[in-house]
């Protein structure tokens, strides 16, 4: 695929808002998960990855009616790291129909409607008056948001592949890049904490106990977080400082296999990689850091690690940051290429939180500790529910 | 910049259109359209244990899709896809959200797994053993002209992201909410479109397709039955392509897509 550039790009989870606070957080290998009190969740023991100060977000009066804690997320993400001014100057290079939008998302704003149900009519089972679906329950409600919020006149859309959603983002903006049809893209993904995903992950019995260890041999399940990544997109400039990101290749696979478990060899995974490697012209040696898929859920790292040892072996250096930032599901794509973005710049390899001790049956190198290493080249899992994967290739110009 | 592909098969399901073969005689004229309840059958290539598991929405999503291959002589292995709808399994989001509500909040395996939006995508792999590359979208009453786009947008940069013959499966869907979301988002009836776009011309080929964004206002329907449930289905925007294809005349159709934007289509007969 032709390279295209992370020209600015923002990240704001439970490790803070930006990517100051969350380089400093991965430095110091903090996680931010904490006992879940979510909302009115007071009865699963698990621990949730809570972006604090969502609800005190106010939006704009123009873009009231968008008013969920999804789009307060995206809101507060669009303010931190000169984000909203980014956008508006590539506005004034391409116009606004030139600006497309690609966001993921997995159950956007939900919540809004799991908090209407409670507050049905009791003669009629009415929902609320001031309950809007278009601009909150709707899939394609952060899109729509960020859209009118920076009043684009270009293409925009929401893709909602669960756990691959924000990941998969990447790769349809750059084949719109490719054709012409635009010339920026705001992609990321924005998923919050809702009722929906941590009962349905309890249900199915895959919510630890304890703060989440990717690929440790105790793994018990994953931690569920919130995110809001936002990156800009463009064709790269003709003279590139050295730290800047490029998306080199993407690779999209299907499983094929079940609705809620991987493939047990990994071979979906497997595949998406070996495609991201094609895209980008690389073989599996030019790659100097894995951010994992690692939700710390036995049955994906066991088969995400067999599907990493067949293509790399044990030679190239990996981990998983959601022990850090929880499971962000359809932000998580967006998150972690934020994360391996940094890496990049930053020159080190982040270490995999609360992993004390890797699965000695998965034969990976699985750092527990940041490695002062300069990446070139980067690889980042995102894979999901129904089968869905989707693998990126970040390197730096330089 | 145009985007180029041919249309090689076509699945359809909607209330009063059966199937493609049905519809293609209404569009053309030559049938009258009466509005009747859906009919629609249970994919009979997923495993039982999964086929007791689908809702509405993925029925209909994998039937029209079976169909536009099935048209096309087309191996489902061979193709990527794009699923878009504005909703998902909207029965299932119900009863989520009416569970949740309630004093005892535990909710199935199975209603959890259905309710990503991709799960029509999910279901589409095991049962047709396609490991090739799908993506899921949604933008509301645009749903149907972004994965047109989507589509076309592939075709044009990757030619043949599967293998052999290549192409992308657009597979487009709705269905109804039940109350109390109905009366919030009305979608009166499930609506299923599914196009096999392929990157060259073949002996199956019924029309060649070029598109581009424009901002002229989107073309109707005369029929005022057919021209509700374009309105009012987003899956249906796309019947004033069909009808195009239907009458088999060389035209121009205008598609809804985003505000101001909309979808130029140069619509050429291939038989």
């Amino acid at each position: 695929m032709t390279p295209v550039q992370l020209s600015h790009f923002t990240a704001t989870s439970c490790l803070g808002y930006g990517n100051a606070a969350t380089l400093a957080a991965l430095r110091a290998l903090r996680s931010g998960l904490q006992p879940c009190q979510f909302e009115t969740v007071h009865d699963l023991a698990t621990y949730v990855g809570e972006v604090g100060g969502v609800d005190a977000v106010e939006l704009p009066a123009q873009l009231a009616a968008y008013n969920c804690r999804n789009n307060r997320l995206a809101w507060l993400g669009l303010q931190q790291d000169g984000f909203f001014d980014a956008v508006k100057a590539a506005i004034a290079r391409h116009g606004r129909r030139r600006v497309g939008v690609f966001l993921g998302t997995s159950t956007s704003g939900i919540l809004e409607t799991e908090q209407a149900f409670r507050h049905r009519d009791p003669l009629t089972g009415a929902l609320p008056d001031d309950f809007v679906y278009r601009t909150t329950h709707n899939t394609y409600a952060v899109a729509d948001f960020v859209r009118t919020a920076f009043q684009f006149e270009g293409p925009a859309v929401v893709v909602s592949t669960a756990c691959s959603s924000s990941a998969k983002v990447f790769a349809s903006a750059a084949r719109m890049l490719a054709a012409g049809l635009i010339d920026a893209a705001i992609v990321g993904g924005v998923d919050s904490l809702c009722l929906t995903t941590l009962y349905g992950f309890n249900s199915l019995e895959l919510l630890s106990p304890e703060p989440c260890r990717p690929y440790d041999i105790h793994r018990q399940g994953l931690s569920i977080g919130e995110a809001a990544a936002f990156i800009l997109l463009e064709r790269p400039a003709t003279q590139l400082p050295a730290d800047a990101v490029l998306l080199l290749g993407a690779g999209e696979t299907s499983d094929a296999h079940h609705m809620s478990s991987p493939h047990p060899e990994g071979l979906g995974a497997r595949m998406a990689m070996a495609a991201a490697l094609q895209a980008a012209g690389l073989q599996a040696a030019d790659i100097d850091y894995l951010n994992l898929h690692g939700t710390a859920t036995p049955s994906n790292d066991a088969a995400e690690g067999r599907a990493v040892a067949a293509l790399f072996g044990d030679r190239v250096p990996c981990s998983s940051t959601k022990g850090a930032t929880g499971h962000t599901l359809g932000a998580a794509g967006g998150m972690e290429a934020i994360i391996s973005a940094l890496a990049l710049q930053h020159g080190f390899l982040p270490g995999g939180v609360g992993t004390h001790a890797v699965d000695p049956a998965i034969p990976v190198q699985y750092l527990t500790a940041n490695r002062d290493s300069a990446p070139q080249r980067v690889l980042s899992n995102s894979f999901g529910f129904g089968g869905t994967n989707c693998s990126l290739i970040l390197g730096r110009a330089a | 910049m145009r985007l180029l592909s041919y249309l090689d098969g076509i699945g359809l399901v909607g209330p009063g259109l059966d199937n493609w073969p049905a519809a293609h005689s209404i569009l053309a004229g030559h049938a009258a359209y009466e509005s009747r309840p859906l009919v629609v059958a249970a994919p009979a290539a997923l495993p039982p244990a999964e086929r007791r598991r689908t809702g509405l929405a993925i029925k209909v999503a994998l039937a029209v899709a079976f169909d536009a291959l099935a048209a096309a002589q087309l191996d489902a292995r061979q193709l990527a896809t794009v699923f878009t709808s504005s909703g998902a399994d909207n029965d299932n989001c119900d009863a989520i959200c009416k569970t949740l509500a309630s004093d005892d909040r535990s909710i199935s395996p199975t209603r959890f797994h259905n309710s990503v939006h991709n799960a029509p995508g999910g279901y589409w792999g095991i049962a047709s053993g396609a490991m090739t590359p799908a993506t899921v979208l949604c933008a509301h009453d645009a749903s149907f002209g972004a994965g047109l786009l989507e589509a076309m947008t592939q075709l044009a940069v990757d030619g043949s992201p599967g293998s052999e013959r290549g192409g992308t499966l657009l597979v487009a869907y709705d269905m109804p909410y039940p109350e109390p979301l109905h009366a919030k988002r009305p979608l009166p009836a499930a609506f299923g479109i599914a196009l096999a776009l392929m990157p060259a011309r073949s002996a199956q080929s019924l029309a060649r397709i070029e598109l581009e964004l424009s901002d002229a206002a989107p073309d109707t329907l005369s029929d005022p039955a057919l021209e509700t449930l374009r309105r009012s289905i987003p899956a249906a925007r796309g019947l004033p392509l069909l009808q195009a294809v239907a009458r088999g005349d060389a035209c121009r159709v205008v598609l809804d897509y985003l505000a101001p934007l909309s979808l130029l289509v140069q619509v050429g007969p291939c038989r």
